[in-house]
């Protein structure tokens, strides 16, 4: 014992300046698996479910504030399958836990390029609509946009879709007397110093540089994507911050002039204002950008299929698509749904573009294999090192 | 009989250890050392040689260092307040500044965020006093801000602990043999808490140089540290194997320089000092 004491003394007065870091990191597991266990809405009953997770739970993974948390419920309430819902920030974050497949979900809520991703590297499972019948709400223009990333709609059921546009603060323009942003170039105005705000992801960054100068957002050509981050470094000078789910926050806050953002935050941000007299408005800039269809999809390694579309065919849902559209903002493609909703909704044109129209210029986007993601990749890390 | 229940007793730290730190460590130098076709290569720690990885590594280092200073400018006034006043009062205002420790370290940064925004609490009372706005969020200082408050307490707690320990009768007895304040303090008061310096600077330094999260979160993603680009090779490209190789260098950065540090500790007396 006491030769143990010694060597143990030793050890700690060698490590000692690691001592408190340990007891912290120590506190922080604690703190960390309490969390866990208070976040997941642990109560005793539950905890004897989890070991059990394929009888009659529901894994869902979806992207962060994206669905009405009511609406969990009421599916938990109709069916009796307990939902256990994740989030995820970005879809590049999202990717690797569904490959890795450590954590299994049944039903995940990805974007096009992405889907496209999963199904060529074989991670999804084909949706049997014999068990969505709802899918007949799902309008026929969306499901053949949908089919330029899903070939004969087989994976992929649309749940919300949209354009990235610029949100923009009429009153903070007009104070600095810089007139309202049309297109993407109004973005390299050097009198926006500290007033935009940037996508911190790397295809939405690098489309607004690349439909700035013409180029396509799905280009491989060394040139083009050279150009383009040259641009992207020039304007790093004048952006006041790189960020994902904040612009949203920051432009109610009335932190910037100017944010670029998913035109379903538009319908959010004015309700959040309608009390103020800040005018906040949102622009599709003339050079085109990246029209997007967020849907729902089964990864190959579902432990539950059938629930998984018990779960879309819910959501597909005329009653559920508007509850939902009112909560989230962001443009359905449900019919039933539009029928459901304010003709004020379907007036806005922010909220609900014309789509022939914006086909015209603008694009999905499309996954690029291994080699074209490194193109863009590489160059996004020489923006944000510089 | 005794020695061996004592082994048994160390069995919960050995799996500890294996499991949560050897183990995980091994796994990053793998992944460090091969490629995505896990054949060798040196290739994921050379690529620190490039602009992009090394310029946020010198960035990071300049960062720390600055931080390390303040926080010591800081601290050290700071304990030889407390060792002046060790009756009683000490512990408690000791207490105090540990205090926002124990407060998830995130959620105190997200504090900042709200007090250095354009319309945050401190552009709040600058305008109610008719003075301009200042831009303070997302600039290089708001991150180093965060990261002295981030890690000043573990600066204070060694400081302290290493001044409370030198014996007054030696502090006395340099006055009495005619020492000024400011020889007693670099002759004697420094030298004898070297050990608790060294501590702290490890302490300070090790977090601020690996940091991502307060680069983030104050620097709004233009504040790009070696920290974010590791962080952007593990969850943005997905790329294990060059995420692996920066981590390796950046641990071989830390350990050179606590080697560094620890070669003032060997000179001086290790019985004293070191923290709690």
């Amino acid at each position: 014992m006491k030769r143990l004491d010694c060597e143990m003394f030793h050890a700690i007065r060698k490590i000692r300046t690691r001592r408190l870091p340990a007891a912290v990191l120590a506190l922080t597991v604690a703190a960390a698996v309490a969390a866990v266990a208070v976040g997941c809405g642990t109560t005793e009953k539950d905890i004897e479910k989890i070991p059990t997770p394929a009888k009659d739970t529901l894994y869902v993974y979806n992207a962060g504030e994206y669905i009405d948390p009511e609406l969990i419920d009421q599916f938990e309430e109709e069916t009796g399958i307990n939902v256990v819902y994740d989030v995820f920030e970005t879809l590049e974050e999202m990717y690797p836990v569904i490959e890795a497949g450590g954590v299994v979900y049944d039903c995940v809520c990805p974007s096009d390029y992405m889907i496209e991703k999963m199904i060529k590297n074989n991670l999804l499972q084909e949706v049997d609509y014999d068990n969505i019948p709802n899918i007949k709400y799902i309008g026929e223009d969306y499901m053949k946009m949908a089919s330029e990333f899903d070939p004969g709609n087989k994976y992929a059921v649309p749940y919300t879709w949209g354009t990235v546009g610029i949100l923009y603060n009429e009153g903070m323009l007009d104070e600095l007397g810089i007139p309202y942003p049309t297109k993407w170039s109004d973005l390299w105005n050097p009198a926006l110093k500290n007033e935009i705000l940037m996508q911190d992801s790397v295809r939405d960054a690098f489309m607004v540089a690349l439909k700035k100068n013409g180029y396509s957002c799905n280009t491989e050509d060394p040139e083009e994507l050279d150009t383009a981050m040259k641009d992207l470094i020039d304007q790093k000078p004048i952006v006041q911050a790189y960020v994902v789910d904040q612009v949203r926050d920051k432009m109610i806050g009335e932190e910037a002039a100017i944010g670029v953002i998913y035109s379903g935050e538009i319908l959010y941000v004015q309700d959040e204002l309608a009390d103020t007299d800040v005018r906040i408005d949102y622009v599709v800039p003339e050079e085109g950008t990246n029209l997007w269809i967020d849907a729902w999809v089964i990864p190959k390694n579902a432990r539950n299929k059938k629930y998984a579309e018990q779960w879309i065919n819910f959501l597909c849902r005329p009653d559920v698509a508007a509850k939902n559209f009112e909560y989230i903002t962001y443009s359905t493609p449900n019919t039933g749904a539009l029928e459901l909703l304010d003709q004020e909704y379907l007036d806005n044109e922010d909220v609900f573009p014309d789509t022939k129209k914006l086909l015209e210029t603008c694009e999905f986007y499309h996954f690029l294999g291994q080699e074209g993601d490194a193109l863009y990749n590489n160059r996004w890390k020489t923006v944000k090192s510089s | 009989m005794k020695s061996k229940s004592s082994r048994y007793l160390a069995m919960p730290y050995i799996i500890w250890i294996v499991g949560f730190i050897v183990i995980p460590l091994l796994t990053i130098v793998y992944y460090g050392f091969t490629d995505p076709n896990h054949a060798f290569t040196l290739g994921n720690l050379a690529e620190i040689l490039v602009w992009e990885n090394y310029r946020p590594l010198y960035r990071a280092m300049l960062l720390a260092a600055s931080c390390t200073a303040i926080c010591f400018l800081l601290a050290f006034p700071l304990a030889m307040i407390l060792r002046e006043h060790k009756v009683g009062r000490g512990s408690i205002i000791v207490f105090i500044f540990i205090l926002p420790m124990w407060m998830n370290s995130l959620l105190r940064i997200l504090a900042w965020q709200t007090l250095l925004e354009r319309k945050g609490v401190i552009n709040g009372m600058l305008t109610a006093l008719h003075l301009p706005e200042q831009h303070l969020i997302n600039t290089t200082a708001a991150v180093l801000i965060g990261m002295v408050y981030d890690f000043l307490p573990f600066m204070i707690l060694p400081l302290y602990n290493a001044l409370m320990k030198i014996d007054d009768n030696t502090v006395n007895a340099a006055y009495d043999l005619g020492a000024s304040f400011w020889q007693t303090l670099t002759k004697i008061i420094l030298p004898l808490s070297v050990p608790g310096i060294v501590s702290g600077v490890t302490m300070v330094f090790v977090p601020a140089l690996t940091t991502f999260a307060i680069s983030n979160m104050l620097g709004g993603g233009k504040i790009y540290l070696i920290g974010n680009v590791i962080e952007q090779e593990f969850m943005q490209d997905s790329d294990w194997n060059q995420g692996s190789g920066l981590s390796l260098v950046l641990m071989i950065f830390v350990i050179v320089s606590m080697l560094f540090v620890n070669h003032f500790d060997d000179k001086s007396d290790t019985r004293r000092g070191g923290i709690m």
